[in-house]
């Protein structure tokens, strides 16, 4: 359905309380950690104190011995498993021949609690031959260093590589000629850029209880971003039928794409299958940096061109992601992204996916376009500079467009990032000048794909007309509003007249993971379907009751009619379920694509640096975003504010800091800073609705476009503030004052 | 069980007794062995605040102090912020704020907040930014839950303290 303009909602735009809102303010809302079964006891897991070493030899007998010990597992329990990612998989919730980062399971243990758990823990002996870690992207691709995997070769274009090496895959994007485009440019600036592995930084550390029944049935409460995904993983990395494994999401306490994969649920199904108790395990924050997804840290050599009045004419880049230690990073998706805030004609990327002696990376937030944009968005300002044109001004001149060739190659959709560079150019921050010594103001685009995936929900009538909606998506930050919302628009009935359930694997149609930006989307998506489909259902039933032909029943602004037949959703609820009628129920389900229509969103930001201290204070903030139509105005705020604050983090403190054998010297939320209430200002936002024709509302996805613009941003400000280009993240007071004095 | 200590202590209001191991932390007491599990664990050291309560009406880190400290004190969680079926007006200013998005540091921030605005009502943006630094989100930017106390605090200024 097309909404070239925004219609006239009733629900749609309004901001009402969340429903599980007073769970979450009184502290009764159940996490991961919070399950409590009869006779349930606690897990641990020990983990590899070396980067890269043989596991010769593991011990766990003087562990078994330990009174309140109930239950002891290895790899060497993990059946085996065939298929790349199966294996992968498998090796990273309990290591095989290997440890292949410091963290890496190598056994867990069941006892009777979490202290003796951790006593028996540190009795199990493990023989190490330790060998040298490979910690840096650009390290890993020389030929001289040491290989992680024996068997991997480079998959490309041409087929697969004869040597072992570190590089998984390299990539290709060719558009134009970019031989041709650099030729014709008057202006062409370069770099090269460098950014830190991070964390996700989720505030609850990973948490799950299983329990294995005697008939193979096993249960598991986690704290997920998909339970279908995890009932997937688990099932495979155990090889025990999908249909016997059945996932209770709890409330998710963040996840930003960490909350994906599965780390500890098989273990503690393992465990609960040896010890025939339910086992609880939670992590503590070190496991969480230690042993969980972060993303990869990037190295990108990048090099844009334009005519002397401004028009963007090439672009390439060099791009070298980290994986982890396993291959896997998000180099395609930051190729594909990079450029497609901007109509650039030649465009030629190559990208390198390797792998490393750190944690298998996992998704964050957009993965992959905040290192490309923290790149380009400097390139541009560059540019700007040096062609003496308005940064925002420029960045309009060259704005992609709906058929702008978009990621990919195929063409964009209605998008808005014109008018967000538009809304940039009449917002008060931007007409604000900023004055005051050590003070500079920085703007950056960011583009993210959005995805629709497959989502289902069921809904059903109730006596008093109210609707039930249930559904499977984990509600991370306000979604079970945001789809409530789009149904109660559906049927024309008040928000408050529809209650939604977040269900099982075993209670609801299928659902990809509560990522990419996609539930209020897809997950909204059906929630309108199976709303459409209940108005339907309640044709066929108020017809008889009616007496009235089916065909003649009309449903317009939450009214049934029926030539002098009307009746409101709700009446019509009382005349065909109210008094002993039959139960009217309907289910949505989509398969709602992989391009969804994009999601741009610009960035203004001030900062001032303490030319003593090295310390950025950023001082204003404004975000700019698309949300296609926002449903819940709030909670889109809530998702650019976040996005932003996120990015400040990464842009401005955040890096995993290794020591050369591979060791994380900073695994605490004390060394690991992520920003703070005092950090940051208010951050300021303009919503923009360019309705996406791909949605029946208009919707377009606002959870990840956020955190791409602001390393960019940032940098761009940090630089003018400092009169010295940032090419290096984190821009911490080390890195500020070793940029600006040359102080090492 | 031997080498357990026997505590008692008022907790949310009403007299409390529970039996500990000395080396279990506060945190553990109340989710473990009392079963509030409203105080979270976001780290266990003392950085995020998510495990916020109010001692003997100083807020803590009840990951960072022992059961068996807690004695004839006076202890208030999340679980003693409402009273009866009446949210306190910090609760309903993070709902109407849209405060919170996933929700696992709100209690620690609304303990927190209730600290300050107990005695401080009148706290500013500064104040307010300085006494919730303790406290990690990785959701909101902060942006909401600062504007959430400043309302909660406006709030509170309109009813004497007793009524509240």
């Amino acid at each position: 359905m097309v909404t070239p303009t925004k219609p006239d909602y009733k629900v749609i735009g309004t901001r009402p309380l969340r429903p599980d809102g007073i769970d979450k303010v009184t502290g009764r809302a159940q996490y991961g950690n919070d399950i409590k079964q009869a006779g349930m006891i606690q897990g641990q897991i020990l983990r590899s104190p070396h980067a890269h070493a043989n596991i010769k030899r593991i011990d766990t007998s003087k562990a078994a011995a330990l009174e309140g010990v109930k239950a002891i597992v290895t790899g060497a329990d993990l059946p085996i498993v065939t298929g790349d990612t199966r294996a992968e998989n498998s090796i990273n919730v309990l290591a095989g021949a290997k440890a292949l980062y410091r963290g890496h399971a190598i056994a867990g243990v069941a006892a009777v609690n979490a202290h003796v758990a951790q006593q028996a823990i540190d009795l199990i002996e493990v023989e190490y031959e330790v060998l040298p870690p490979v910690l840096d992207v650009r390290d890993a691709m020389h030929a001289e260093a040491p290989v992680i995997h024996d068997s991997l070769r480079t998959t490309s274009m041409a087929g697969k590589g004869e040597n072992p090496t570190n590089v998984a895959a390299q990539i290709g994007f060719n558009f134009g000629d970019i031989e041709k485009g650099f030729a014709e440019c008057d202006e062409i600036v370069e770099g090269e850029f460098c950014t830190k592995m991070v964390h996700q930084g989720y505030i609850e550390p990973q948490a799950c209880t299983a329990m294995w029944n005697p008939d193979g049935q096993l249960v598991i409460w986690t704290s997920t971003q998909g339970s279908f995904p995890v009932r997937k993983d688990t099932s495979e990395i155990l090889n025990h039928p999908i249909s016997k494994v059945k996932i209770i999401p709890t409330e998710i306490g963040g996840g930003f794409g960490g909350k994906i994969p599965v780390y500890l649920e098989p273990v503690a199904a393992l465990l609960s299958k040896k010890s025939g108790r339910p086992v609880a395990m939670h992590m503590d924050r070190t496991n969480v940096f230690e042993g969980t997804g972060p993303t990869g840290g990037t190295s990108i050599k990048a090099k844009i061109g334009a005519t002397k009045d401004g028009k963007l004419i090439a672009g390439y880049a060099d791009m070298a992601y980290e994986g982890g230690c396993f291959p896997g990073s998000s180099v395609t998706m930051g190729a594909m992204a990079m450029f497609a805030p901007y109509d650039v004609e030649h465009v030629k990327i190559d990208g390198f996916d390797v792998v490393v002696n750190k944690p298998k990376t996992q998704d964050y937030r957009a993965p992959g376009a905040p290192a490309a944009s923290f790149a380009l968005e400097q390139l541009v300002d560059e540019l700007a500079e040096k062609l003496g044109i308005d940064p925002l001004k420029l960045r309009a001149m060259n704005s992609s467009h709906e058929g702008t060739r978009g990621p990919g190659g195929m063409p964009f959709s209605r998008i808005g990032q014109e008018e967000c560079i538009e809304a940039a150019l009449n917002s008060a921050h931007y007409n604000t000048p900023l004055e005051g010594p050590n003070r500079g103001r920085g703007v950056a685009s960011g583009f993210w794909f959005n995805v629709g995936l497959r989502s289902s929900v069921n809904v059903s009538v109730q006596p008093d007309g109210t609707v039930n909606l249930v559904e499977g998506n984990t509600d991370i930050g306000g979604t079970r509003a945001s789809l409530s919302m789009q149904l109660a628009e559906t049927l024309g009935i008040e928000y408050g007249d529809v209650k939604v359930t977040v269900v099982d694997t075993d209670s609801v149609g299928y659902n990809d993971v509560t990522a990419g930006s996609r539930t209020t989307y897809a997950t909204g998506m059906a929630a309108n379907k199976a709303g459409l489909n209940l108005i339907d259902e309640m044709k066929k039933l108020l017809a008889p009751k009616w007496q009235v032909e089916l065909d003649s029943i009309q449903f317009a602004d939450g009214v049934f009619s029926s030539g002098e037949k009307s009746g409101t959703f709700k009446e019509a609820a009382g005349i065909v379920v109210g008094a002993n009628g039959a139960g009217l129920t309907a289910s949505g389900s989509v398969s709602a694509g992989v391009l969804v229509g994009g999601g741009f969103g610009l960035h203004i930001v001030d900062v001032e640096v303490d030319p003593d201290t090295g310390k950025t204070q950023v001082l204003r903030y404004t975000v700019i975003q698309d949300a296609g139509t926002a449903i819940h105005p709030s909670y889109v705020e809530g998702q650019m504010q976040g996005g932003a604050v996120q990015g400040i983090g990464w842009a401005l403190n955040e890096e995993y800091y290794y020591d050369e054998d591979g060791r994380m010297a900073n695994s605490s939320f004390l060394d690991y800073r992520i920003p703070t209430t005092l950090d940051v200002p208010m951050i300021d936002t303009i919503i923009v609705e360019v309705p996406n024709p791909t949605h029946p509302f208009g919707v377009r996805g606002v959870g990840e476009v956020g955190i791409v613009p602001p390393l960019g941003a940032i940098a761009n400000a940090v630089s003018h503030a400092t009169g010295v280009r940032q090419t290096q993240l984190p821009m911490s007071p080390r890195r500020i004052l070793e940029t600006t004095q040359g102080i090492e | 069980m031997a080498g357990r200590v026997h505590v008692t202590t008022r907790l949310n209001g009403e007299e409390t007794d529970f039996l500990c191991e000395p080396r279990q932390s506060l945190l553990e007491v109340l989710r473990d062995v009392i079963g509030l599990t409203g105080a979270k664990e976001g780290c266990n050291n003392g950085n995020c605040g998510a495990c916020n309560v109010i001692l003997n009406g100083k807020l803590v880190n009840s990951c960072c102090v022992l059961g068996a400290e807690v004695q004839d004190a006076e202890i208030t969680t999340i679980e003693g912020v409402a009273q009866g079926d009446h949210l306190h007006p910090l609760q309903n200013s993070f709902l109407e704020n849209a405060a919170l998005q996933c929700g696992i540091c709100t209690p620690g921030f609304i303990v927190a907040a209730k600290a300050l605005l107990d005695s401080e009502p009148d706290a500013d943006e500064a104040r307010v930014r300085h006494w919730l630094a303790g406290n990690l989100c990785r959701c909101t930017g902060y942006d909401k839950i600062v504007r959430a106390v400043l309302d909660a605090g406006e709030e509170m200024r309109k009813t004497p303290a007793s009524t509240r």
